[in-house]
């Protein structure tokens, strides 16, 4: 038995030496790779008693059986028959897991060679792969993934020339059907893509791209470093090496100086996909290996369902929004209206998704479905579909649902068998809504002073509405998300969404919640991660990788220490101040967001070091001028940052390493898969759309993928073969591949060529069942979603939601529990006026314009803005004046005219936080008094002192509010904000 | 023999700018010759969206028209180019010889629909080749067409007389088709960018409150002439469309017993006549 596997373990290390100068013989590349180091590596079984040695010499390979006497590596197997199982491709991963953690397998010797050493062996097997599709004349057609949606990239010499939507062919599988109301209907046969989608390519190739490391002119490590001057002084190129010791040096430095929790880690929204390289992939295995303070993220966009709406029904783990569900065939079966409240899916349909329910809103259309629109601004989902647009001002949409609730109640139209059975609280409500708690009946005359819609309007709604079959679509996706819930009424406009729908029976045919963004019929059985699992993070706390991954693909956890955390909307506080408070967004439980935390936590180091890893939080989070002061300070003794574009506030780093694009390196992802976050997020599309991104480019310049960046970084903290499992990102992607459902339906090689799959759609008996039906016909829930957690059932498992009392609560029990008397969030829903609008009298005389501030519909954040992008020639983005692209805002025809302004005229928009240049657009798709300005300008441009002056990139977040929507929650209200405008005379 | 066409659908362009991105995403950067040389990245609109809000708050629309080059079929830049540096494809499609066509800048003000752009670095002319480099490779469609998520773009590979059959079914019209040059881009409800539309709203007061005047009939005349009724819905809403600017215009509304309403309207603009209260 041991002869034996000692025989097939030498064996094979015989046939490893022989097979290296075979590729090497065959494949120049690896042939020059074998030119970079020279050193000997042996492999072993740990009682010596069988080993091999391979010595690299000037491209050439000496192989000798038996040990050497000073291997400058050794990989030791405890066993020979360990060792031969592990080293053939084959291997099975689990026993391979297993060997590591129990030291089983051993690696002796530098990283810089055993990371080398083990990148050899894997290329060794992928040098040589094919993938991508000859379309002749030289190009290759590759496939890749985006925000945007998933592409087919053009390459002609290693350039690319063209990224289009994905059009099927014949071989992939058919799309679901539809039968609705006698017609039948079918997506088109491709896949779509976003407006900035189209803009990858400019991207890619911006004069804004970081080509080399780099570092801040006046930083010096061992010397002054002129902290004052971040986001001021410029910057020098710098070697790799260099850049990579600095890091190291200051990771160490701080951890030596200041003990655990003084690095700070931040990540950018998305910018860029895949399941590898990404910040919850290879950032976050990373920064758990150094130890990291963490962000905590606000549950940003979601603001108003999360701390309000969850208190009436439950789904935290949806954020507060509504089951998704079915939703697409029971809108299209049944239902007569859809009531688009603060819900604009052609701009963003949530996200990632490109425009994949706009055909299925087409269909509604062709049905007959009326459409209502409420919305300040008369958004495009209104100018392409029509129907009535009701627009109440800013911050006010709770009075106008209080007031059809009171409509409904006056002129009974709403289901009182479904709220005896399914509800508690109503008359509690009821009384409220009547006034008889507060003695103001909330007519649609007293909503009318609030809102500016007439009251004969908001009659006219709540009668169509409670007599016709309804689809409430609110919010961007149209059950949660975006809009009015980011304001300071936000939690109780959200929260009234879910009682109205609670009048009208949700769950009901053709009653409930969205806008055909969600819950289309595809196959949700069907496993493929999304990016929220955490790729090969192995960080079963903060990702859902414990859901599917981390047994599905066996690879190392990786378990941050470091407990202290900071709420990502006090970064500014925390660095400033020394210390912030702040809520988490745990989402596995309804009272997880009651549980304050505290910054610095007990026993650990503030903050000394900023690791920034993607994208600009100058732009997106509020008040930003806050963040440029945080980076001013000498408190923040170091900052890196890694990223692909010198955006907004790379030029705040002390030191900047260059990553490449997604089309630069290799990773494998789902389009619209957002894993745990969102789940099933991927029902938004026609079809499941799973792609092997393919290394389209080498990266440009000096850039590396972030995978390989972390990799460098972990080389020289010895901490290689934990980060790396000596796997190369292809390797990686294989391993996910494996992981999944798809290595049972398409082989990798076949997988690897195409570049793409595309799921099935389920048969009919195995659609997924409405969303609500089974709560509104008193059933087990038969839902394929894992939520709630089995704990948060009152009664039987599967019995009722996830509220104390199984029912949609009017007032809410978990409120009650936590804080009865909380003024800014009462049990039920009631108006409160906002902290920023005409109720603030003395500020609204000096700031009469409510600005709206909704994500840009051309750029996914900041990720295509600016950058010598070609977005910036769309006039609805930007406007070219004088040589300069300026941000634009929307202003009202009477608006304009008061101040003597007219289309294109450059003005000031401003507040006591700050200035932002922008161009005018008059318009009469707003209300007068209401302003409409998309946050997230990729750059930042402040004409004088940064932090203290006026921008002329249109930073429109330096005027929005850093006030929480309400105290006891960590959020943000980007649609309240007062501002003054006025004609800019250069300044 | 077979030619290109493009049909445009105004009522169904969101103005999302695929198309716009998608021109530049090919275009950018990349030589098709002997059809074009690269565009610019900033600066020239090969295709343009035109956008038309209409009404006046809360009554309005918004109508998105794309404008590209027409393909003319009797093309005015191919009269005015020298040298044949202007000319059509047997399939239909306009093409500006990039390198014949160097220095001629008369070629851009040749073009009524200004869909020709001065590339001043390389002294060229430059404007939509409808992709003829891909469609020659056997695609279906240029790159617009194949971007636009709404169906709003459209292209045609048919006989002239099909064409033709189509236009008439389909109710078809181009652009300017007073400047008799022939456009091989046709619209549909193009009305919704060129015509005007009377709206309001039509309310009552009964015991104080007032309400919508759902099912109102409401009938619109120019001079003495009825030119379209309909019903007020159930916000008391009406709205005639695709009408001519111009004076004269009357609204009728009658509704339950309330006396007989009337106003006039002059149109030099989509007018919103506001809540006309019985």
């Amino acid at each position: 038995m041991g002869f034996i596997e000692k025989y097939k373990f030498q064996a094979l290390l015989f046939m490893t030496a022989q097979f290296m100068k075979q590729t090497s013989r065959m494949r120049p590349s690896f042939k020059k790779r074998l030119r970079e180091k020279n050193f000997t590596a042996q492999i072993k079984t740990m009682d010596n008693s069988a080993g091999r040695y391979f010595t690299f010499k000037n491209g050439k390979i000496l192989s000798r059986s038996g040990l050497h006497t000073h291997p400058d590596i050794s990989l030791g197997f405890r066993d020979a028959g360990l060792g031969f199982r592990l080293l053939v491709p084959w291997r099975n991963q689990q026993e391979m897991i297993d060997a590591m953690k129990n030291f089983c397998l051993t690696m002796d010797g530098p990283d810089e060679l055993t990371y080398w050493f083990m990148q050899t062996l894997s290329q060794m097997m992928s040098a040589g792969i094919k993938y991508g599709n000859d379309m002749g004349k030289g190009v290759k057609r590759y496939v890749n993934n985006s925000n945007a949606g998933a592409l087919f990239v053009d390459v002609k010499d290693n350039k690319i020339i063209r990224m289009t939507p994905i059009e099927f062919d014949k071989s992939d599988a058919a799309s679901f059907t539809i039968e609705a109301r006698g017609k039948q209907f079918t997506p088109p046969r491709k896949g779509t893509v976003s407006p900035f989608g189209f803009s990858l390519k400019s991207t890619v190739y911006s004069p804004d791209r970081i080509l080399y490391p780099m570092k801040r002119v006046d930083f010096d490590p061992k010397g002054e470093r002129h902290t004052e001057n971040r986001g001021i002084s410029g910057y020098e190129r710098i070697s790799w090496d260099e850049a990579l010791d600095i890091v190291v040096s200051e990771i160490k430095r701080v951890k030596r100086e200041h003990g655990p929790g003084s690095i700070l880690t931040s990540t950018a929204s998305h910018h860029n996909w895949g399941n590898i390289g990404y910040y919850l992939s290879a950032h976050r295995r990373f920064s758990n290996l150094i130890g990291c303070t963490q962000v905590v993220a606000n549950p940003d966009s979601w603001e108003g369902w999360f701390w309000g709406a969850t208190h009436h029904w439950g789904n935290s783990m949806r954020l507060g929004g509504a089951e998704i569900y079915g939703t697409v065939e029971d809108a299209m079966k049944h239902c007569e209206m859809v009531v688009y409240w603060s819900s604009d899916p052609e701009s963003i349909p949530g996200a990632y998704s490109g425009f994949e329910s706009t055909v299925r809103r087409q269909w509604l259309q062709e049905l007959g479905v009326k459409t209502v629109h409420i919305n300040p601004f008369f958004d495009p989902t209104a100018a392409l579909f029509g129907g009535k647009w009701l627009a109440p001002r800013p911050d006010t949409g709770n009075a106008m649902s209080l007031a059809i609730a009171y409509v409904w109640i006056k002129e009974d139209l709403y289901d009182k068998d479904y709220i005896a059975k399914r509800t508690t609280g109503f008359d509690i409500w009821k009384d409220y809504i009547l006034g008889k708690e507060d003695g103001i009946p909330k007519t649609p005359e007293w909503q009318e002073k609030e809102t500016g819609v007439p009251a004969k309007d908001v009659r006219a709604l709540a009668r169509e509405w409670g007599t016709k079959k309804t689809y409430l679509a609110a919010g961007s996706p149209g059950n949660t998300e975006g809009g009015a819930c980011r304001c300071a009424t936000g939690l109780e406009w959200a929260r009234s969404m879910v009682c109205l729908m609670a009048m009208q029976g949700i769950g009901k045919p053709g009653v409930n919640m969205g806008n055909m963004t969600y819950g289309a019929p595809l196959d949700t059985r069907f496993y493929f991660p999304g990016y929220a699992e955490g790729g090969f993070s192995g960080d079963i706390e903060a990702t859902a990788s414990a859901m599917n991954m981390y047994q599905r693909m066996p690879h190392l956890p990786s378990v941050n220490t470091v407990a202290q955390k900071i709420p990502r909307l006090n970064i500014p506080e925390a660095i400033l101040n020394g210390h912030t408070e702040g809520y988490p967004n745990n989402t596995k439980s309804i009272e997880g967001q009651f549980v304050k935390f505290s910054y610095p936590a007990p026993g650990y180091s503030k903050v000394k070091m900023y690791y920034k890893y993607g994208g600009s939080y100058i732009a997106t989070m509020n008040e930003t001028n806050r963040y440029v002061k945080a980076y001013q300070t000498p408190e923040m003794e170091f900052v890196v940052n890694q990223a692909i574009w010198m955006e907004g506030e790379t030029k705040f780093a002390d030191i900047i390493l260059p990553a490449c694009t997604n089309f630069e390196r290799w990773d494998i992802g789902e389009t619209s898969n957002a894993g745990g976050y969102i789940i099933h997020n991927f029902t938004k599309m026609n079809h499941r759309i799973i792609t092997l991104q393919h290394k389209c480019i080498k990266p440009l310049g000096e850039s590396k993928s972030d995978y390989e960046i972390f990799a460098e970084l972990a080389k020289r903290l010895n901490l290689s073969m934990y980060y790396s499992e000596g796997m190369s990102e292809l390797d990686w992607c294989k391993r996910m591949f494996d992981a999944s459902d798809l290595s049972g339906v398409i082989s990798w090689k076949k997988f690897l060529k195409k570049g793409y799959y595309v799921v099935p759609a389920p048969q009919e008996a195995l659609k997924a069942p409405t969303a609500y039906k089974w709560f509104a016909e008193g059933r087990k829930k038969d839902l394929t979603e894992p939520i709630p957690l089995p704990s948060d059932y009152g009664e039987g498992y599967l019995e009722g939601l996830q509220t104390q009392s199984g029912k949609i609560e009017f007032e809410c029990s978990s409120l009650k529990r936590y804080d009865p008397n909380d003024p800014e969030r009462p049990t039920i829903s009631k108006f409160i006026p906002s902290w920023e609008g005409p109720h603030t009298t003395e500020l609204y005389k000096k700031y009469p314009l409510q600005l709206l501030s909704p994500h840009p519909r051309f750029s996914f954040h900041t990720h295509n803005d600016g950058k010598d992008s070609v977005i910036n020639d769309i006039k609805d983005h930007r406007v070219l004046i004088d040589g300069y692209y300026y941000w634009i805002i929307r202003l009202n025809t009477k608006d304009a005219a008061e101040r003597g302004l007219k289309h294109d005229d450059l003005v000031k928009v401003f507040n006591d936080r700050g200035a932002v240049i922008c161009a005018v657009h008059v318009t009469e798709r707003l209300p007068k008094g209401t302003a409409h300005s998309s946050c997230s300008s990729a750059i930042y441009d402040p004409i004088g002192e940064p932090g203290n002056s006026v921008d002329r990139a249109g930073t429109i977040n330096l005027l929005t509010s850093s006030r929480p929507v309400i105290k006891k929650s960590h959020s943000n209200a980007s649609n309240t904000c007062l501002v003054q405008v006025e004609k800019w005379k250069g300044q | 023999m077979k030619k290109w066409s493009l049909i445009i659908d105004v009522a169904k362009c969101e103005e999302c700018h695929n198309c716009f991105l998608s021109c530049k995403d090919e275009h950018v950067d990349n030589d098709f010759l002997p059809f074009s040389l690269a565009q610019p990245r900033h600066g020239q609109r090969w295709l343009d969206i035109l956008t038309k809000e209409r009404g006046q708050f809360p009554l309005i629309d918004v109508a998105n028209m794309p404008i590209m080059c027409m393909h003319c079929d009797n093309a005015p830049c191919i009269k005015k180019a020298k040298d044949g540096a202007v000319y059509k494809l047997d399939s239909g499609i306009v093409i500006i010889d990039p390198v014949k066509a160097k220095g001629q800048k008369d070629i851009v003000s040749s073009c009524p629909y200004k869909a020709i752009w001065w590339n001043e670095e390389k002294q060229i002319p430059q404007k939509c080749t409808m992709c003829a480099h891909l469609l020659t490779d056997g695609w279906k469609a240029p790159r617009c067409v194949q971007a636009c998520p709404t169906g709003a773009m459209s292209i045609l590979n048919v006989e002239d007389t099909q064409v033709a059959e189509i236009v008439k079914e389909e109710k078809l019209e181009v652009l300017h088709p007073e400047w008799k040059t022939l456009p091989r881009v046709y619209y549909k409800n193009l009305y919704r960018y060129l015509k005007c539309f009377i709206a309001g709203s039509v309310a009552f007061q009964k015991d104080g409150i007032t309400d919508c005047a759902d099912g109102a009939k409401v009938t619109l005349y120019r001079k003495s002439e009825k030119i379209g009724e309909m019903t007020a819905d159930n916000y008391g809403d009406f709205k005639f469309d695709n009408l001519d600017e111009g004076e004269g215009y009357r609204l009728e509304i009658a509704y339950r017993t309330y006396p007989v309403k009337t106003v006039e309207v002059s149109l030099t603009a989509s007018q919103n006549v506001g809540t006309i209260l019985l």
